[in-house]
């Protein structure tokens, strides 16, 4: 009885793993993130709460990052484009990796170019750096020249529901269908 | 008179248009087609720069490093993903534009980085740049400033249905690679 519980958990975990397939550390359902004390793009203190009771998507970037970031913002206008009042529901974050530079009114210009759904996050460095951690997110500071540097960081788009557990992933370049497809099983409009 | 106004002015936008797209610099046995950078959001303190580079000659040449009265610094970086991670480097010994052949510069591989803008960069206009190649020497180049992903201003003024859009989406990753 015991082995066979235990057979039937391992084959759960196993099917979700290759539903999951996006991410080798991260398996669907887990719990990510932590409480934190942060600042919103518009200067005003957010926490952990702000994630709760709505499908979420979380994304991690800095505003000097000529690539990722900015193609990232636009796809992500463009899916809530696409899902129109069936993705009313969803909420969208932007957390600095780079809050020493990235102040809340750079955040706001830089994400409102894009869309007014998403909201920019930055702080206290040391309070980022917990959040990161615990997202499982990697960033790291790359020095250039002139004493500069930039930033390698996790460029996929996290997906929690409304319980705030983790759904999933949504990969860099991923095809808008199939973004859509996951955002409309997020929200429960599929 | 209304339908040949119509049609003259289409002509003459799409001449225009054309004139704009296709620009092409010569440096002894280099041609550089169509430098443009990237529309940058208010606020944002960098832009890439994108062409393509041939080398019509038979030995090999390097880029090895660029200037701009609008950005503080100019370097030459090669972006990657490595599993779900963007990193991006900056190219030590310049980028080599083979003997033959050529290099192409484009969002999600190599680009020219400017760093340090003096304001945004904004679609329609132009800015100059100083690129330095090892053997050719130094030109100075046009950069067309380009939406490489349409803002939000422009997918609104363009009224998209919903498909469409995701279709737009697709074809834009297409292109950018």
């Amino acid at each position: 009885m015991f082995a066979a519980l235990l057979l039937l958990t391992i084959g759960l975990l196993g099917w979700q793993f290759a539903v999951q397939g996006t991410d080798r550390s991260l398996t669907a359902s887990m719990k990510l993130g932590t409480d934190f004390n942060l600042i919103d793009h518009n200067g005003d203190p957010i926490t952990e709460a702000a994630f709760d009771g709505q499908p979420t998507l979380v994304f991690f970037g800095f505003t000097r990052c000529p690539e990722v970031c900015p193609t990232t913002l636009y796809e992500m206008a463009g899916w809530l484009d696409t899902l129109g009042e069936a993705g009313n529901d969803l909420q969208a974050f932007f957390i600095s990796v780079d809050p020493e530079r990235d102040t809340p009114e750079i955040m706001k210009g830089y994400a409102e170019a894009f869309t007014e759904r998403v909201t920019g996050i930055t702080g206290d460095p040391d309070e980022i750096a917990r959040v990161v951690a615990a997202w499982h997110v990697y960033a790291a500071r790359i020095p250039t020249e002139d004493d500069d540097y930039t930033m390698d960081h996790t460029a996929s788009v996290f997906l929690m529901d409304a319980n705030g557990d983790f759904k999933g992933t949504i990969a860099y370049g991923e095809n808008a269908e199939t973004a859509v497809a996951k955002l409309r099983q997020l929200t429960g409009n599929s | 008179m209304k339908p040949i106004a119509l049609a003259l002015t289409a002509a003459l936008f799409g001449l225009s248009v054309s004139a704009s797209l296709a620009h092409e610099f010569k440096l002894g046995a280099l041609e550089i087609d169509h430098p443009y950078a990237r529309a940058t959001p208010p606020n944002a303190p960098v832009s890439g720069g994108y062409m393509t580079i041939r080398n019509t000659g038979d030995e090999a040449d390097r880029l090895i490093s660029g200037e701009a009265a609008f950005a503080k610094r100019v370097e030459i970086h090669e972006m990657s993903m490595d599993g779900d991670v963007m990193k991006m480097r900056e190219i030590k010994g310049g980028l080599e534009i083979p003997a033959g052949g050529e290099v192409t510069l484009k969002p999600g591989g190599f680009h020219v980085m400017f760093i340090g803008l003096d304001g945004q960069l904004i679609e329609g206009e132009s800015r100059p740049a100083t690129l330095t190649f090892q053997k050719a020497g130094s030109i100075e180049l046009e950069f067309s400033v380009e939406n490489v992903m349409k803002m939000k201003h422009d997918m609104k003024s363009h009224g998209h249905g919903d498909m469409d859009h995701g279709d737009m989406n697709k074809d834009a990753m297409k292109d950018d690679g």
